[in-house]
């Protein structure tokens, strides 16, 4: 499974948290009314329209709380995430990550690459397919998965960036899998991926870019 | 423990013994129906998110326009990167979620009798929302009126008046000065003047660069000052002799009289001549909210800040731009947010339950130039005491002034996507 880096860290306190998320204090929000907050930018019940805003909906509640920690203390650079994960407490960031995690994920309807789709499915496997199972598809019996699958292209492109330009913890696998597939296949490797990741659409499958 | 209405009426068994006791709402039967007054980014929210948590709710929206044009992302039509048509939306799909719209304009809201009023008849609800968003005090600026405004547009309410704004801008002969008359806090949108005086530099850079925006404010400061005159600088020659932006503060700025014909504007000491003069006047609660007697001495409402029920009617709540919710700006984020809040609390209290915590944000982006966007962010809390919505201690804020090129141009792309998403959460 893709490690989250900051997890380990985090296992003591989330542990904790998830002991006492049950017993939700007085001035705690509903996880539906904290979710709702965020439908603004990631869309209704976390599904965005794109398309620079990924999906939120269907992930890791782990993840999920793991992004929002790093984005907080600055650890994952952002625009703005930052700003607005602060102002969240850690049980809050817990409950919206379960709540998250019960929506159904959509992948993005989005215009894609068709003749990539092929050498991006040949690449995932290669690369990148034993952390991120099925082609990263939010699967319920999964434990630290990250949505590629059907994600929004724009912010998987941001993403990889953030990585690249140690604005992103790299992972040290995934830092070796990224430098052996980008030695053999260039940065049209990344176009394939997107591509292939982004074929994962639902009602516009395959329209060619 | 407490009894909701339907288990109320089914323990009396007869609906004539619940009238005796003078449940108002039985005349309406056991469906709960909240009307919506007006159908813009707070109402439209409100209205659906009642219905996607409780289909059984008879929903209708008052609403006299067909199409709703979004205020935000219309500079960017005063820009020319977008069409009128980009920033349209029908009320299609609240429909298709089973929501009336009633193309009517509310005459009147009866708080005792419970209905809200139009030309055609009498519209009777369990509980009310009204977002009218603002109203223009023409008479606040000598000379101005709903007529001279189709000669020297506000463009403060998107449609007809961002269109006239634009077609003036494109006929404006190269070399002419664009005035903007800033208006006073509190006001729709408080960036949304700096960021208009941006879009339409940008236009004029390419198009009439010998050209310029002027400014005339009765502020001496305005929202993420420090970040546009930063953007103005990089971009628009701000400061210099060239530019393309300039803005000239308060006192001295404020304009009290303009002449329509002439397109000119007078403050206390001076007077400007525009080819094309935009004035956004003073603001206050939509003329319904005032009508109903929702407003204060302040011209806007005051709510409880938990439920956005008026603290003058009961069984009224009063969202958006017209709402006084303390430290929320007034901005499509804050309505989207607040009808989210809305909706939760009339559900509860409809089920004679206690609301539940509210959560708000808001989220504000502006756009300077071509892949420079800038942004204000704020998570709220309801404080202890329940009086103020305050922003959370060391989170949100703005932009930092030392963002990297690809940061300023990220933000774009996200208040692009934030359109595409927050359009799509209130009307689809």
């Amino acid at each position: 499974m893709a490690k989250a880096t900051m997890i380990t860290a985090l296992a003591g306190g989330i542990l904790a948290l998830g002991l006492s998320a049950t017993v939700a204090a007085d001035d705690t929000p509903t996880a539906k009314m904290l979710v709702d907050t965020c439908a603004g930018c990631h869309g209704t019940n976390g599904n965005s329209v794109g398309p620079a805003a990924p999906s939120i909906a269907g992930m890791d509640p782990y993840v999920f709380t793991d992004m929002m920690y790093a984005f907080a203390n600055g650890d994952t650079y952002s625009t703005i995430m930052g700003r607005i994960a602060r102002g969240y407490t850690e049980e809050e960031w817990e409950l919206m990550g379960e709540y998250l995690k019960s929506q159904t994920f959509e992948p993005a309807d989005q215009t894609f690459e068709t003749a990539l789709v092929e050498k991006g499915g040949e690449l995932h496997e290669e690369y990148c397919e034993s952390c991120h199972v099925e082609g990263g598809k939010p699967l319920p019996d999964e434990e630290d998965y990250y949505i590629l699958a059907g994600q929004w292209t724009p912010y998987l492109r941001n993403a990889m960036s953030d990585f690249q330009n140690d604005r992103r913890i790299l992972p040290k696998k995934m830092g070796r899998k990224l430098e052996s597939m980008l030695e053999a296949e260039g940065d049209e490797g990344l176009d394939a991926l997107y591509a292939y990741y982004a074929s994962f659409a639902g009602a516009n499958q395959g329209d060619d870019e | 423990m407490s009894m909701n209405r339907r288990d109320f009426v089914k323990a009396t068994g007869a609906a004539a013994a619940v009238g005796a006791l003078g449940v108002p709402t039985l005349a309406l039967g056991n469906t709960k129906k909240v009307v919506v007054v007006g159908g813009g980014t707070g109402g439209a929210t409100a209205a659906k998110y009642l219905k996607l948590a409780d289909e059984s709710i008879d929903v209708t929206i008052i609403e006299p326009n067909e199409n709703y044009y979004t205020c935000y992302m219309s500079n960017e039509v005063l820009g020319g990167k977008r069409g009128l048509d980009d920033i349209k939306q029908t009320y299609d799909g609240l429909k298709a979620h089973g929501i009336k719209v009633v193309h009517e304009a509310a005459t009147g809201i009866d708080a005792d009798k419970k209905v809200v009023k139009t030309a055609s008849g009498e519209f009777p609800y369990d509980r009310c929302v009204v977002s009218p968003g603002v109203s223009m005090l023409y008479d606040k600026i000598e000379g101005y009126s709903a007529e001279a405004a189709t000669k020297m547009p506000h463009a403060w309410k998107a449609g007809d008046q961002t269109k006239l704004l634009r077609g003036q801008l494109e006929a404006m002969d190269d070399g002419g000065v664009v005035i903007i008359v800033a208006p006073p806090n509190p006001y729709r949108c408080p960036p949304g003047p700096y960021e208009r005086a941006s879009q339409i530099a940008m236009y004029l850079q390419t198009e009439k660069p010998k050209s310029k925006v002027l400014i005339l404010d009765p502020k001496q400061r305005f929202s993420k000052q420090g970040l546009f005159t930063q953007g103005w600088e990089r971009l628009y020659g701000y400061g210099t002799d060239n530019a393309l932006i300039e803005w000239l503060p308060g006192p001295d700025a404020a304009v009290t009289r303009i002449d329509a014909d002439t397109k000119t504007c007078y403050t206390t000491f001076d007077e400007y001549a525009g080819a094309v003069v935009n004035v956004i006047p003073p603001q206050q609660a939509g003329q319904i909210a005032v009508d109903a007697g929702l407003a204060d001495d302040s011209g806007w409402c005051p709510v409880n800040k938990k439920t956005f029920e008026s603290t003058i009617h009961k069984g009224i709540h009063v969202i958006g731009d017209a709402a006084i919710a303390t430290a929320m700006p007034k901005s499509g984020y804050s309505a989207n947010s607040q009808g989210k809040v809305a909706a939760a609390a009339i559900i509860a209290m409809m089920n004679d339950e206690e609301p539940g915590v509210p959560s708000y944000v808001n989220t504000c982006y502006s756009i300077i130039g071509k892949d420079y966007g800038i942004s204000v962010a704020a998570v709220y809390r309801l404080s202890e005491d329940g009086q103020t919505i305050a922003g959370v201690e060391g989170a949100g804020g703005l932009t930092p002034t030392d963002a990297p090129e690809f940061a300023l141009a990220r933000e774009v792309e996200y208040a692009y996507s934030w359109y595409d998403n927050i359009v799509y959460d209130i009307f689809a």
